[in-house]
């Protein structure tokens, strides 16, 4: 059919122009966040704006050497690009070089650094592709989810050992991924409870909680009440609730660092350290409730230009966006991330090989983890985890780590009508 | 295909729900929470005050009365503070270790990053051996202020004082005001304040999150410029101002003086008085507490706060009422007999006049015959209807000014006293008074009580010939001399001016062959009357007031010289000093061989005898930390205890009689 004619008909243009259009936003909102009177011009090199901008072109040559590549071929490769990945983990514990605390980097001369936790996103999304779609794996099966619940926690915990957080709950995104292959929805009903009643219990007395879950369990059983195999779980499920109600605060105490608890008490209000803690997050929020509808203009954010939001370029760069576009802007990025988001589900569901479709899913969980959770920290609805926007972001690791994700599906989707992976 | 093939619409639905999360958080703070805007902006943009030059004043020939004397505070940012040679740093300053570390602790606890005074107002010599050597203390700074200087030491109550603005004026001021800022407390310096403060002026700057400033915001559009306070052309005239403190040293009282063609004020001697730079700079608050515990109260502002009975000050205008009325004509005499018959009482003359006319009586000072003009008008309207006789006179003598403000335009001025015929009702009974009860407000005494501005004003009014100007200190504002409005309204007091001669006769002859003739200016004619206030607590305050020269009158003049005796003996030659000098520039040799200096050097300040109670107000005072604005309340409170303390006087059965 149309791949007679080349591979560059199929792609699917809409989402390359999305990529570029995230690319160009980031591009000028890193200009806007670390303008440097001395080096106006958004292409001097001696900037991150200008660095930005090869990382940008040369984004989009890995991407086009992504395209030219065979499809069967990223199948094939999967389980060793996810072994030298994990070997590349277990080196940056050794060697790594730090950065704001975690051992993340690996320095590879001349100025250039690799953060190997970008490139395991791929290498991971890929080999869980490859695992699940093989004939006989079930996710309703134990044993394979087992195996695929093992695929996803191996870098996890290297991950988690850097310690670089943010990037350990990204994994925890592929959970859709299961869910999508047919893993239980208990799992996610459950997960969702366990959040709110961690984070209820913690903001409020215990026991108001316990006052709560009781209610809502009588009521529930008011009406199921002829259900009774549902009831029976209910019910077993308030017990449950209960016990980690008391649970939630030892486990939080305990299980917690202290700056991570701090940074978490910021965010549910149990501290008002506007100074310390909290500044870095309350000096961004002022910044992007600062836009207003419309934004203060093109390089005209003062939080922004006069440098009280820290990371602008990186981690907060959302700040930037919101100072200087408003709420115009955010609506505009988050629109963005929507849309892409969708036409990546709708991409992946138009797949014929369930590897691809696989994988469609691993790429939506993983941007669509990075934009909640760096968004929501930005306006202070999570605790500070340091976690780049996708495409926006400043540095050429997360740039070249989300085309490389992004792309492997676009290659994958041009071929879909193709060869069958089985 | 697949069996879970819905769940695709589970996971889109979770997504577009979180998205619209974080966007419905995104509208609030960025729509509908409009802090965070302000809050961006006060982290970059700080609001410096620049503070102009407050407004000199000068006298009337253009003599500086009031300037700014340039001085220095040292400001300190704690943070940028860095090691250096502290021994070095207080032996400039003066100050020793702990003073220097208590300092210090004071500007790190109200900022770290800010800055603040470390030392406040450092002279100027001072200033340049510290600025030097500014770069060996990094964190250190030095901040021009300005200070109020005297160069005369002269006329305090009637330039008054500037204060750190108090909380109540801050709150009055509706925020103009911030603590530190400094505000006038009293006298002109209050009445003119929104004058002489001038415009401040704003300047945005920008400053990083570092504190390191970027400049003006939005290039300096919102940025105004500080404008000078405006100079004010006082009406007083330095050279008798002074001449007046100086005769007035070692003496309670006061003396005020009027141009009556302009209503300007040329002389307003508050006796005893302070040197207005005790009130300026370091000592400021020790002066102050001294300056408030002086028995004498230097605060109190005589001339517009004290009250005293007139004496026979009042009698040339009680003449005039009489005339006005029809009820005397200047020829109509009396014969003296030494005492007035008022019904069944005598009242006591000074002496046995014989017989006198209008002009006799004033020239001598006939207490009967004042005493028969005031019956007259009392009994106008029949001797039932006292009460209104009384009330159409009281009018009469309220249109000069007198039981009345007149609008001075320095604060806390006083009334005076004229009772209503309401207050005789009460005293007595309705219709239970006659002219014979309240005798004694024929020649100034009884209730009457009066400032001597009051007295000075009725002078001027006799000497233009039935009208005055509004009294005033500040004759002319700013570099246009904007004069105001109301003090070139002529206020007639209902007399017509053909009664005046024949008063005018009277006081003439007191100065030329009277009660005040040793007070006689060999070539100048001045008319005058003599007073005694009586003063139940000590000796009588003695009173003068004139005017002079008799045809187109240049000046009228009041004073008062509390416990000293007679009026001719101490007020009347002290008012002729003045006089001669205003009108002549210098003074001469007198007939009376009398001069100036015999009157400087005596010492009239009346003993104080401290009661028990006050003994212990006063000590209760020292040991709490003295306020400007206690001070100005204990004034009002004197003000008000001068007034009662008069009032009682005035109730006292037995009534001593006027010379």
């Amino acid at each position: 059919m149309n791949n007679q004619r080349g591979f560059f008909f199929n792609v699917d243009w809409i989402t390359v122009l999305i990529y570029l259009a995230l690319c160009t936003i980031g591009w000028f909102n890193i200009h806007a966040a670390v303008f440097d009177e001395n080096h106006p011009s958004i292409l001097d090199l001696e900037t991150s704006y200008g660095r930005q901008f090869i990382f940008i072109l040369t984004g989009l040559v890995l991407g086009t050497v992504i395209l030219l590549l065979e499809s069967r071929f990223l199948s094939a490769v999967s389980p060793a690009l996810y072994v030298v990945t994990v070997l590349m983990l277990i080196l940056v514990l050794a060697v790594g070089r730090g950065v704001g605390g975690n051992q993340a980097w690996i320095d590879l001369g001349g100025g250039f650094k690799l953060q190997p936790s970008e490139f395991a996103k791929f290498a991971t999304c890929l080999l869980l592709a490859r695992y699940l779609s093989a004939t006989n794996v079930k996710v309703t099966d134990p044993k394979s989810f087992l195996i695929a619940g093992g695929i996803i926690l191996l870098p996890m915990v290297l991950i988690k050992m850097q310690p670089d957080d943010g990037s350990t709950l990204v994994f925890c995104s592929l959970i859709f991924v299961l869910y999508r292959e047919g893993l239980s929805t208990y799992f996610l009903v459950i997960g969702g409870i366990l959040i709110t009643l961690f984070i209820t219990s913690l903001i409020f007395n215990e026991w108001y909680v316990v006052i709560a879950v009781i209610i809502v369990t009588v009521l529930a059983a008011i009406s199921i009440k002829r259900n009774r195999p549902l009831l029976f779980k209910v019910i077993v499920g308030a017990v449950i609730s209960i016990g980690f109600i008391f649970a939630a605060k030892p486990l939080y105490n305990k299980g917690l660092k202290k700056h991570q608890r701090d940074r978490i008490d910021v965010v549910l209000g149990l501290s008002q350290d506007k100074k310390h803690v909290g500044y870095n997050q309350n000096q961004s929020i002022i910044a992007i409730g600062s836009g207003r509808v419309w934004g203060k203009g093109y390089l005209q954010g003062t939080q922004t230009k006069y440098a009280f939001v820290p990371a602008q370029s990186t981690d907060f760069i959302f700040c930037t966006i919101g100072e200087e576009w408003g709420f115009a802007g955010s609506v505009t990025v988050l629109g963005l991330y929507l849309f892409l988001l969708l036409r990546i589900i709708l991409i992946a569901e138009r797949q014929r090989a369930p590897f691809s479709r696989i994988y469609g899913y691993g790429v939506a969980s993983i941007i669509f983890c990075h934009v909640i959770i760096n968004i929501a920290m930005a306006i202070g609805y999570m605790p500070v985890i340091g976690i780049p926007l996708p495409f926006i972001s400043y540095g050429g690791s997360s740039l070249w780590s989300f085309t490389i994700l992004l792309f492997i599906l676009l290659k994958l989707d041009s071929n879909r009508m193709g060869i069958n992976h089985a | 295909m697949n069996s879970f093939f819905e769940r695709r619409y589970i996971i889109a639905g979770i997504f577009i729900v979180l998205i619209l999360v974080l966007l419905a958080r995104l509208f609030y703070i960025q729509v509908v929470d409009d802090r965070y805007y302000l809050f961006a902006k006060n982290n970059v943009i700080r609001r410096y005050i620049q503070y102009p030059a407050r407004g000199p004043i000068l006298d009337r020939t253009g003599k500086i009365m009031v300037q700014n004397e340039p001085v220095y505070d040292i400001t300190v940012v704690p943070k940028q503070v860095k090691a250096f040679d502290t021994v070095e740093f207080c032996k400039l300053l003066g100050i020793d270790r702990a003073g220097f570390d208590k300092r210090m602790e004071k500007a790190r606890k109200y900022s770290p990053y800010r800055t603040s005074v470390f030392e406040k107002q450092i002279a100027p010599q001072l200033y340049a051996s510290f600025q030097e050597r500014l770069s060996e203390f990094p964190g250190f700074d030095t901040q021009p202020r300005s200070l109020r200087d005297y160069p005369d030491s002269a006329a305090a109550q009637f330039l008054g004082y500037i204060g750190e603005a108090t909380e109540a004026i801050i709150k009055r001021s509706g925020g103009y005001y911030s603590p530190g800022d400094y505000v006038g407390i009293t006298g002109v310096e209050k009445s003119y304040e929104t004058v002489l403060r001038g415009q401040r002026g704003v300047q945005n700057l920008i400053y990083d999150s570092h504190n390191a400033p970027k400049g003006h915001y939005a290039n300096g559009v919102y940025d105004t410029a500080a404008v000078a306070g405006q100079r004010l052309i006082s009406s007083l005239d330095m050279k008798i101002q002074k001449l007046g403190e100086k005769l007035m040293t070692n003496k309670v009282g006061s003396i005020v003086a009027i141009e009556p063609s302009t209503g300007e004020i040329l002389c307003f001697v508050s006796s005893p008085t302070y040197n207005p730079n005790l009130l300026v700079g370091r000592e400021r608050g020790n002066n102050a507490a001294k300056l408030y515990k002086d028995p004498y109260k230097p605060f109190f502002t005589r001339p517009v706060q004290a009250y005293y009975p007139p004496g026979s000050s009042f009698k040339p205008l009680s003449a005039l009422i009489g005339l006005q009325e029809g009820l005397i004509k200047p020829s109509d005499t009396y014969n003296c007999i030494g005492y007035y018959m008022a019904g069944n009482h005598r009242v006591k003359c000074t002496h046995v006049h014989g017989t006198v006319n209008l002009a006799g009586a004033i020239a001598g000072s006939c207490n009967g015959y004042f005493n028969m003009v005031f019956a007259k008008v009392l009994n106008a309207k029949g001797g039932k209807n006292t009460d209104d006789s009384y009330t159409s006179w009281k009018a009469n003598v309220n249109k000069f000014g007198f039981g009345e403000r007149l609008g001075v335009d320095i604060p806390s001025e006083g009334k005076g006293l004229v009772p209503t015929a309401k207050y005789y009702d009460k005293m007595y009974h309705k219709g239970g008074w006659r002219s014979t009860t309240v005798a004694s407000l024929a020649i100034g005494q009884g209730e009457l009580l009066a400032t001597p501005l009051q007295l000075a004003n009725i002078e001027a009014t006799i000497a233009n010939r039935g009208f005055y100007y509004k009294p005033h200190l500040i004759k002319a504002i700013g570099d246009k001399q904007v004069i105001k409005h109301e003090y070139t309204v002529k206020n007639y007091v209902g007399i017509d001016a053909q009664y005046f001669e024949p008063v005018i006769n009277g006081m003439q002859s007191v100065v030329d062959y009277g009660t005040g003739q040793g007070s006689k200016i060999p070539g100048i004619v001045m008319c005058g009357k003599t007073g005694t206030a009586q003063n139940p607590h000590g000796k009588n305050h003695s009173l003068f007031v004139a005017f002079a020269p008799r045809d187109n009158p240049k000046i009228a003049i009041a004073v008062v010289v509390e416990n000293s005796g007679d009026g001719g003996t101490w007020a009347a030659p002290i008012a002729s000093f003045i006089v001669e000098q205003y009108l002549r520039g210098s003074i001469s040799q007198r007939p009376s061989h009398i001069f100036p200096e015999y009157y400087i050097e005596k010492n009239l300040l009346p003993a104080i005898i401290l009661k028990p109670a006050d003994k212990a107000r006063i000590k209760a005072d020292s040991l709490k930390k003295v306020s400007l604005d206690s001070i100005r309340k204990q004034k009002q409170d004197s003000v008000k205890k001068a007034a009662l303390r008069s009032a009682q006087t005035a109730m006292l059965p037995k009534r001593r009689d006027d010379e």
